[in-house]
């Protein structure tokens, strides 16, 4: 559905978006990962088309955006970074106007305000002014002014910006569902975020693509990936680092905590060891050595520790 | 070509315009300043004649401060709320968000002109007027104000502060006021000694000049095609300015 072939902007000598490129099909939720000033929304403004790209090519729904952009517009549902809307005018009365200009009007205009205002959440508000909003309220307008056209591909540009917890979770909710039936793209950065949404991962950094992968894919590049904690009672933290680093696979150990006769450790695999497949190996040994266990389980990698090390790599390697 | 877009966004301009506290401001001191410089400073009466020259011989430096200020926020707005990039991102053109936001506004202003139309009433009552110029006048006066609009549309469109471009219309239709204004003009070819076609130049960029035979009950091709290339130079340049700003 969504296209993006070596996406590049620059603003004056600043290569904001440096040949980034990906696909979207229908059924997938992109989450747009990346630290602020990375280029996320200056990508989504070229890929709706609000800006025209340096070079490069946006196709959506097999329309290229430069070349009819008013066709590919239709398609796209946008929720711009701080959801803008008109100051002064109603909930309903701004909803229908993005309907209208949209070419939905009469009773089919009707349908959709009422489907988008119950969706979101809005039917308290709807005859309020928007700039009487609280900033929650006003986010969820313009999210349903995004939908209003149950458009086939949605981009949003954090979506969950500036929400309260509960909020966040009924926006990602909302997502999610929509994800089984159009292509979604939406930035955020907040990492708990992906995890939970997301079935594909975009990391940008510098305008550039670091990472491209499903959540778990890319979580078992952190240096974590795959370890194994162990919790144990009632066993010397010198033994339990000895024996296990005797074990057959077992790259290196690191005591964590250690306190009041409990000890807890990081088991290291060597780099041949399948993901885990050290665990139960751990379990026997415990169980040969009468060991009170208390924890064990293996590490998925955290994707923040993958966010740090490529952002944080990158960022030193400009300023050196 | 689809219109449908343009309709849309002018109604919604329209509404909004009509219902901001800007709005009544602006009547209330276009309708209490026209009637003012009227009857007070203008001496309608002891003229002692039924037209409405003076009346209308106002309304270039009325619209000097009014239509800046009603046209200040077409896109300063947008651009400061933000909602530029939803309206740019819609299904349409960007030229129908320039035509239509140019129209709503023009049209208001043609609502305000036509509170006025009870001075006519009072010049009827005061002796036997003749229609052509007043007709022609208002004809002249809306015409004129698109001109200004068209000027504000675009100094609107290059900041986000609506004061600046408040600032910048208004330095650029006094400008545009002065060039013709007759004093101007008399010190141009008298103390300058500026030959007559340079100062018929200069004045040739005058909304005063253009405005003054549709006045007198004349409208000729020249004046139409002054006001009316004003307008479409000036939206065209808007329509620059909005393409040249997103492409950073
Ligand atoms: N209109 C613009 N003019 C100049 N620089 C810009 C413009 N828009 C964005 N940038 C720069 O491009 C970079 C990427 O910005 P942005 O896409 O907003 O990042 P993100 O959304 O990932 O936080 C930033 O360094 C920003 O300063
Ligand atoms: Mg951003």
């Amino acid at each position: 559905m969504i296209e993006v072939k070596n996406l590049v902007k620059c603003f004056g000598p600043k290569r904001a978006v440096d040949g980034v490129s990906f696909t979207v099909e229908r059924g997938d939720v992109l989450g747009f990962l990346g630290p602020n000033g990375a280029g996320k929304s200056t990508s989504m403004r070229m890929i709706t088309g609000y800006i025209p790209m340096t070079s490069g090519q946006v196709t959506v729904g097999g329309m290229d955006i430069s070349k009819s952009p008013e066709e590919a517009k239709k398609l796209i549902g946008y929720l711009p970074e701080n959801a803008p809307s008109y100051p002064g005018m109603s909930v309903r009365g701004f909803l229908k106007f993005c309907a209208e200009i949209r070419g939905i009007t009469g009773s089919a205009a009707t349908r959709a305000i009422d489907r988008v205002v119950s969706l979101c959440f809005l039917d308290k508000v709807i005859h309020q002014n928007v700039d009487t909003l609280s900033k929650g309220y006003r986010h969820r307008v313009c999210f349903a002014q995004s939908i209003i056209h149950d458009p086939d591909i949605l981009i949003m540009d954090e979506p969950t910006d500036g929400l309260d917890p509960n909020q966040k979770q009924e926006v990602r909710k909302i997502i999610k569902q929509m994800g089984e039936k159009k292509a979604i793209i939406f930035s955020t950065h907040i990492l708990e975020e992906v995890e939970a949404v997301c079935n594909r991962t975009i990391i940008i950094d510098q305008g550039k693509k670091v990472e491209d992968g499903t959540p778990d894919e890319i979580k078992r590049k952190a240096l974590n990936a795959g370890s194994i904690i162990v919790g144990t009672t009632g066993v010397l933290a010198s033994e339990l680092s000895r024996k296990l680093e005797a074990l057959n696979g077992v790259d290196k150990v690191e005591v964590l905590s250690d306190s009041q006769q409990k000890v807890s450790a990081r088991v290291f695999p060597g780099a041949a060891v399948a993901f885990g497949s050290l665990a139960p190996e751990i379990y026997r040994l415990a169980a040969r050595e009468s060991w009170t266990l208390n924890e064990l389980h293996t590490d998925s990698g955290r994707l923040d520790d993958v966010f740090r090390r490529i952002t944080f790599s990158e960022t030193g390697k400009a300023k050196n | 070509m689809n219109l449908k877009p343009v309709l849309t966004i002018t109604k919604r301009e329209f509404v909004t315009l009509i219902t901001s506290p800007l709005a009544s401001v602006f009547l209330v001191i276009f309708l209490f300043g026209a009637g003012l410089m009227t009857f007070q400073i203008g001496r309608f009466f002891d003229g002692g004649e039924a037209s409405l020259d003076i009346f209308f011989s106002f309304h270039p430096w009325l619209y000097l401060f009014l239509v800046p200020a009603i046209g200040m926020n077409l896109w300063a707005e947008e651009k400061r709320s933000g909602t530029i990039e939803l309206l740019l991102t819609f299904p349409i053109a960007s030229w129908h968000a320039i035509i239509a936001k140019f129209i709503a506004t023009w049209l208001f202003i043609a609502v305000a002109l036509a509170f006025t139309i009870p001075y006519i009433f009072m010049v009827k009552g005061l002796g036997d007027p003749d229609m052509g110029p007043i007709i022609t006048g208002y004809f002249g006066s809306f015409l004129m104000a698109g001109s200004y609009l068209a000027i504000t549309c675009f100094t609107s469109a290059l900041t986000r502060n609506p004061v600046i471009s408040f600032i910048i219309a208004f330095v650029g239709c006094f400008l545009l006021i002065l060039c013709g204004y007759p004093p101007i003009t008399e010190f141009l070819a008298n103390d300058l000694n500026l030959a007559g076609w340079v100062v018929r130049l200069v004045s040739g960029f005058s909304f005063m000049t253009h405005f003054e035979l549709m006045q007198r009950g004349l409208i000729t091709l020249r004046d139409l095609v002054f006001f009316l290339s004003t307008v479409i130079f000036f939206l065209f340049a808007t329509s620059f300015v909005i393409r040249s700003q997103r492409a950073g």
